[in-house]
Order: C-alpha cells, then sequence, then structure tokens
C-alpha cells in the first residue's frame, strides 16, 4: 500500500494511535459495543491516515498545520471536570455574563454549554423542557436513552463511508448533544449548543458529537456555536448527525467564533426522510483553519433542503466549506449558497458535489459561490461536482468573483456617504443575502451585528479573541466600570 | 449657485464634452436638451464626480468654490444632487438603511444632529407619501427589482430627503407613464425655492410642461449651441434637434 499521508502526517497518526491505546485504559466504564466501535474507526483512521491534497475532497485544503501541532492528547482527556482555577481552565472561572456577550444569547433557548468537551450543568440551562423532546448529553444518554445512541453510532456501514476526521471523532468523542424531538411536536423553543475551548498553557482536543433526531411530522431549530477562548493552538473536530422523520423541519445554525489560533474541523451530516426540509446556515467568523462539510443525503421523495454558508476572513485564515448533496430518490430538491469575503491573504473553499443516483428522477438541485474578494493577496477556490446519474434531473451551478462594484460605490457616494461608510455597507449587503436565510430573528441581529464589527470600513479585520477570554474576575469588573 | 466655464470631459479617452459654458443662478429651474450621444449625461456625471469621467479643461464653481476639487460625497454633502438616469441597484442594503445613513451624513456636515430612528421614520414616512411610494419599499434592497418608474419615484424620495441645493435630474421623465410623470413633477416643484436650483436633463419637452423652466439649452456635439426661454423647449418638441447647427460661437445665456 502507499503511504498515503506526509511524515508528520505519520507522526501524528503515530501519536493519535498510542493516546487512543492510553485512553482505552481508561475507558472502562463504556458499553462494549461502543468500545469496539471505537477500537474500528481509530484502526481504520491509522490505516487510512490524514487526508493529503490528492483526496479530491481535500483539493485546496491542507490538514498540515493541524497534522504538524503536537496537542496535549491526554490533557484532553485526562480526569474529570477540571476544578475552578485549574489552568486548563474551566467551567468554573468562565463568567457567564461575559460569555453571552461573546455569544449569541437566544431569548428561552435551551442551551447546553460544554467546555472542552465536558457538559457543564453550570452554564446550561435547560429546563423545565416544553413537552415532546428529550434532551441531554450524549455521555449522559449513552447509559439513559442507550437505543437512540446506538442508532446513530452503531448503524451499519457508518465507517465505511467516514472520512478520517469523522472516524477520528467517532474513536474519540466524549461528549455532544443528543436531541429526540416527539413526531408532530413543533418545537417553538431554540436548542442552542456551545461548545467552548477554554485554558490557558495546553494545546487542547476536542471531539464534540451531537445527535439530533426529528420524528415525524416535527420541527426544531438547533444552532451549534464553537467558541476557542485560548491563545494556544486548539483542535475541535465536530461531527453532527441528524437524522429528519417524514415531513420533519430543521432549521441547523452554525457559528465559528474560535480563536486566531483554532483548528476546527467540523463534519454535518443528515439524512432526510420523506418530504422532510432542512434549512442549514454556517456563518464562520474566525479560527485559523476551519473545514466545514456538510453532508446530506436526500434518502426519500421530495425532501428539500437548503445550505448556505458565510466565510469572513482576513488575515492568514483559511475556511473550507464543504457540501456532499447525494440526491438518492426521486424529485427532491437541493439549493445551496456560499459567500466569502475575503481580505488581507486569507483563503476560502467551496467543494460542492452533488451526486444524483440512479433513479432519482426529477431531482432539483442548485448551488452558488459567490467570493468577494477585498485584497489582492487573497485566493478563492471553487469547485462544483455534479455527478447525474438518472435522467430527468435539473442540476446547475453558478460561481462568481469580484470586488466591491464602482458603480454602487459611486451611487452610495454621490447620496453622502463616505469611502469607507459606502464599502462597509456594500460589503454588508453582500452578506446579507445568506443572513435573510437564519430565520432565528434574534440570531439573525446578533451575527448582522457581528458583521457590522468585522466589517467595518469595508475591510475585515483580524479575528481578535473574544475578549472574555482574557477576563479574569477582576479584569472583567475594571472594564466593565470604565 | 453654479457656474460652468468652457468644461471639456471624456470617459474611456474619448472627449464628449468640448467646451460647456452654462450659468445657473439660485431660484432658477434650467432644462439642458439635446439629442442622444450629445453629452448630456457626462455633464450629469461630471457635475456629480463620477471617478470614470474625466475633465481636461475649464472650471465648475459651486456656491463660489471649486466643485471638481471636492471628491463625490463632499458635493453631496455641500447640497449637490443627482438623479440618475440608471439607478444603481444595491443587493442586501436596506432602502431604509441606506436612506438614513444619507440623511445623517448630509445632516452631519451641516451641523445637524443625527436623526434617530424614531425621527427618521416619521421624515421618511412623510416623503413616501410626497411621491406616492408604498413603506414597503423601504424595507427591499435599494432598487432591487424595482421597476422602472419605481427606481425614478425611489430616486426623488432620496431628492426629497436630502434636500439639496442644487439637483441635476439626468432624464428623470424617461420611461415613466403620466401618473408617475406627475409624482415625479410634483416632487421636483416641491424643491422649488429661491435658494435653491435645479437642472434637468432631458431629451423630450414631456417633463417641461409639468416642471416649467426658466432657461432652456441645447447641447449639441457636446456644446451647449443655443439657449432661451421655455418657447425653445417647445420649437425643439415640434422641429427635433436637426434644424439647430451647432454654431461655433454658441454659448449659455
Amino acid at each position: 500500500m502507499t503511504p498515503r499521508t506526509s511524515t508528520a502526517g505519520r507522526t501524528a497518526v503515530a501519536a493519535w494511535l498510542a493516546a487512543f491505546e492510553d485512553r482505552d485504559g481508561r475507558a472502562t466504564g463504556e458499553p462494549a459495543w461502543l468500545r469496539e466501535i471505537r477500537h474500528a474507526a481509530m484502526a481504520r483512521f491509522a490505516s487510512m491516515g490524514w487526508p493529503t491534497s490528492r483526496d479530491e475532497a481535500w483539493k485546496y485544503t491542507s490538514l498540515a498545520p493541524i497534522t504538524s501541532t503536537s496537542f496535549d492528547l491526554d490533557a484532553a482527556d485526562a480526569g474529570d471536570l477540571p476544578a475552578a482555577g485549574d489552568p486548563r481552565g474551566d467551567a468554573g472561572d468562565l463568567p457567564e455574563d461575559r460569555l453571552d456577550e461573546a455569544v449569541v444569547r437566544l431569548p428561552a433557548a435551551i442551551r447546553l454549554v460544554f467546555v472542552n468537551g465536558r457538559y457543564s450543568t453550570r452554564l446550561s440551562s435547560v429546563g423545565p423542557l416544553p413537552a415532546g423532546i428529550r434532551i441531554g448529553s450524549l455521555a449522559g444518554a449513552l447509559f439513559t436513552e442507550p437505543e437512540i445512541v446506538r442508532s446513530f453510532l452503531a448503524r451499519p456501514g457508518a465507517l465505511d463511508e467516514a472520512g478520517a476526521c469523522s472516524l477520528l471523532n467517532a474513536a474519540w468523542w466524549r461528549d455532544g448533544v443528543v436531541c429526540d424531538v416527539t413526531p408532530g411536536v413543533r418545537l417553538e423553543t431554540p436548542i442552542h449548543a456551545l461548545f467552548i475551548t477554554a485554558g490557558a498553557g495546553r494545546r487542547l482536543v476536542d471531539h464534540p458529537r451531537s445527535l439530533i433526531q426529528l420524528g415525524p411530522g416535527s420541527r426544531a431549530t438547533f444552532v451549534e456555536s464553537a467558541l476557542a477562548l485560548t491563545g494556544e493552538p486548539s483542535l475541535t473536530n465536530a461531527v453532527t448527525q441528524i437524522a429528519l422523520g417524514a415531513g420533519a423541519e430543521l432549521d441547523h445554525y452554525a457559528v465559528g467564533l474560535t480563536g486566531p489560533q483554532a483548528f476546527r474541523v467540523a463534519e454535518t451530516e443528515t439524512r432526510q426522510g420523506e418530504g422532510s426540509r432542512l434549512s442549514s446556515c454556517a456563518v464562520v467568523l474566525g479560527g485559523s483553519l476551519t473545514r466545514r462539510e456538510m453532508r446530506v443525503r436526500l434518502e426519500a421523495e421530495t425532501a428539500a433542503c437548503t445550505l448556505s454558508g458565510l466565510s469572513v476572513l482576513g488575515g492568514r485564515q483559511h475556511a473550507d466549506q464543504s457540501t456532499v448533496v447525494d440526491h438518492a430518490a426521486p424529485r427532491a430538491t437541493s439549493r445551496q449558497l456560499f459567500k466569502a469575503i475575503l481580505d488581507g491573504h486569507a483563503r476560502s473553499v467551496f467543494n460542492g458535489r452533488v451526486i444524483v443516483r440512479p433513479g432519482a428522477n426529477g431531482t432539483d438541485a442548485y448551488q452558488t459561490n459567490k467570493n468577494l474578494l477585498l485584497a489582492d493577496g487573497v485566493e478563492a477556490d471553487s469547485k462544483p461536482q455534479l455527478e447525474i446519474y438518472a435522467d430527468d434531473v435539473k442540476c446547475s451551478h453558478g460561481a462568481a468573483d469580484g470586488q466591491v462594484a464602482e458603480d454602487a460605490l459611486f451611487y452610495l457616494k454621490s447620496r453622502g456617504l463616505g469611502e469607507d461608510r459606502a464599502r462597509t455597507l456594500l460589503t454588508l449587503g453582500f452578506a446579507q443575502e445568506v443572513l435573510d436565510r437564519v430565520r432565528h430573528p434574534e440570531l439573525r441581529s446578533w451575527l448582522e451585528r457581528r458583521l457590522a464589527e468585522r466589517l467595518h470600513g469595508g475591510r475585515v479585520h483580524e479575528a481578535e479573541p473574544p475578549e472574555v477570554m482574557a477576563a479574569t474576575p477582576a479584569a472583567a469588573s475594571a472594564k466593565e466600570m470604565s | 449657485m453654479l457656474s460652468i466655464r468652457n468644461l471639456w470631459a471624456g470617459v474611456e479617452g474619448k472627449t464628449i464634452l468640448k467646451g460647456v459654458d452654462l450659468e445657473v443662478a439660485a431660484g432658477e429651474v434650467h432644462a439642458v436638451m439635446g439629442p442622444n450621444g450629445s453629452g448630456k449625461s457626462t455633464l450629469a456625471q461630471v457635475l456629480a464626480g463620477h471617478p470614470g469621467y474625466i475633465v481636461t479643461a475649464g472650471e465648475v464653481r459651486y456656491q463660489g468654490q471649486d466643485l471638481l476639487a471636492m471628491p463625490p460625497e463632499v458635493r453631496a454633502r455641500e447640497g449637490v444632487f443627482l438623479a440618475f438616469q440608471y439607478p444603481v441597484e444595491i443587493p442586501g442594503v436596506a432602502n431604509a438603511q441606506f436612506l438614513k445613513a444619507a440623511v445623517n451624513e448630509v445632516r452631519a456636515h451641516r451641523g445637524q444632529e443625527e436623526l434617530d430612528a424614531v425621527e427618521f421614520l416619521a421624515l421618511l414616512k412623510e416623503k413616501l407619501a410626497l411621491v406616492d411610494m408604498d413603506p414597503s419599499f423601504t424595507s427591499r434592497p435599494v432598487n432591487e427589482g424595482f421597476s422602472g418608474g419605481e427606481k425614478k419615484r425611489n430616486e426623488i424620495l432620496q431628492m426629497a430627503l436630502l434636500e439639496p441645493r442644487l439637483a441635476i435630474l439626468d432624464e428623470t421623465d424617461s420611461g415613466l407613464d403620466i401618473d408617475a410623470l406627475i409624482t415625479v413633477a410634483r416632487g421636483i416643484n416641491r424643491l422649488r425655492r429661491p435658494d435653491n436650483a435645479i437642472v434637468l436633463v432631458t431629451h423630450y419637452q414631456r417633463l417641461l410642461g409639468h416642471v416649467e423652466p426658466d432657461r432652456v439649452h441645447v447641447l449639441v456635439g457636446g456644446r451647449i449651441v443655443r439657449s432661451g426661454d421655455r418657447e425653445l423647449a417647445h420649437e425643439l418638441e415640434a422641429r427635433g434637434y436637426e434644424w439647430i447647427e451647432p454654431a461655433p460661437e454658441a454659448s449659455a445665456r
């Protein structure tokens, strides 16, 4: 077998393997079926290695910054929830009010907060739950709701389809959200899962895994936020699995607010039943390297998905938003809109793969990728991949890269707006098409405010670590008083 | 108010204005007429400061200041307004958001306090009624998906909100049905005051039936070849532009 990984990659794989053996020796409380899956996933990861540019899906995104970093693999998994004052950082010394400034506060939301991969009871607010929903942490559900957990994790063939990062997650996950909505229940309350990496002096790794199941005819809103509050390199390797029953409707949002040193890999896999509807929107506002992959399998007739994404990148940030939409049944619809705003030496990637299986007649698929280039040093790569094995399908794609339109700039100036103000408005206007797809009003206006801060003067400003990061209680109160 | 002397200008290396002279005093309405390609729109764009148009000779004084030295946003804040022949569509920017930004930029420049959201909405409501526009237009993106007539009304709405000292209207009447034409004319007449001036750039006499000009100029081949009172507009309507010979000594006023 040809070695598929670089030297650094091999070293990294070996380090992960050794750490996994160590971890496994301590995970004796887990069910046997799960330990088996973890072993199988790790073995598969080891033989597969990290993806390289030779993999079609990873042509433009190199994981070298991740594979060449030595993370504290043991620290990420060691021991129990860190106590207050622990240098690893913890739920104990994260001031909740400052957390609210750093992430969106959705009124009345069911909020589950995970700090360094551990569920934080103190920062979460889950009760009283509305009727028709079961929700909690995966670590707990493993014992209280094992059938749901197994239906996702032990699904036949799951590991065969998984990519390297997803396999690593399968081997390593510690916690995440499990949510099950009863058939027919239309949940007004949004669910907000917040994953925080916090702590000084450690190179933390986390593999959150969330399982979302919507029964037939039910409806829910699920928001995921990722926040890295550390100046050290950190890695979050998240997997979210979603199953939508017939006629179910899910609004899914992912917001990446990770700090300047953060690496984030996130995969969302959705399986859609007949007539179900998924609307998913991912906004990347921070992080050094982000790779998001939305995989959707439209398994039954007339299922519909709308996938959208916005990356706002400056400095040397890199964000890859990729999609795999699998039309496996007739008359299903997919719509994709991905945009990036690039400044400095930032780089964005959009890989849009659409597969239309034999017999999936009446498929209607459209994808578009547009990038706003604010500087000469930026690069935007766009790769549509349409694989069509059925007749009578409508599949198309569009792509456009451009700068701020001079005629629009002059129009705004001719009404008295200065250069900076005009550019800011036009840049925000470019983003708005994606934000308009965010149907939760508080989330949308929060994102709009965040973008306005990030884009003032019509430039993308370097991602600052959120202020909560440095906030010791003393510093926080001093700041509030000034 | 506005004094143009021997203005030469062009776009993409092509000279279009070849020595325009024009004097517009406060309180006056001037019509600049002419056949297609005579340089009417170029004159309007040059006055507003479009960066694509290069002035090669001449000068423009506005309220005693060197207009050509001002960047376009400063001209706007100083009270120059151009109603575009082809208003630009700006996806993703709500009309109200844009209008509020513009009004407050101009107000700040005039030393007036910025309007808050409530005050601005009250002002906007009043001006919307003036141009007979549905309030739903304010939440839509600027000009996007607007019909030709809606775009022109939106220009007049902006003019009404910004209250310019010098308004230049570039073919604002083209493509309007009679109702829209009357609405647009009402908006223009509302601006007609002893301390304001209006320049109507138009191909047809149509609008001039509703906004009576004090002076009419004919622009041919990049120069003003004939000036007169409103009778000249009627004559042009009846006889076309062919009978006017570009006279080398012709000048405005």
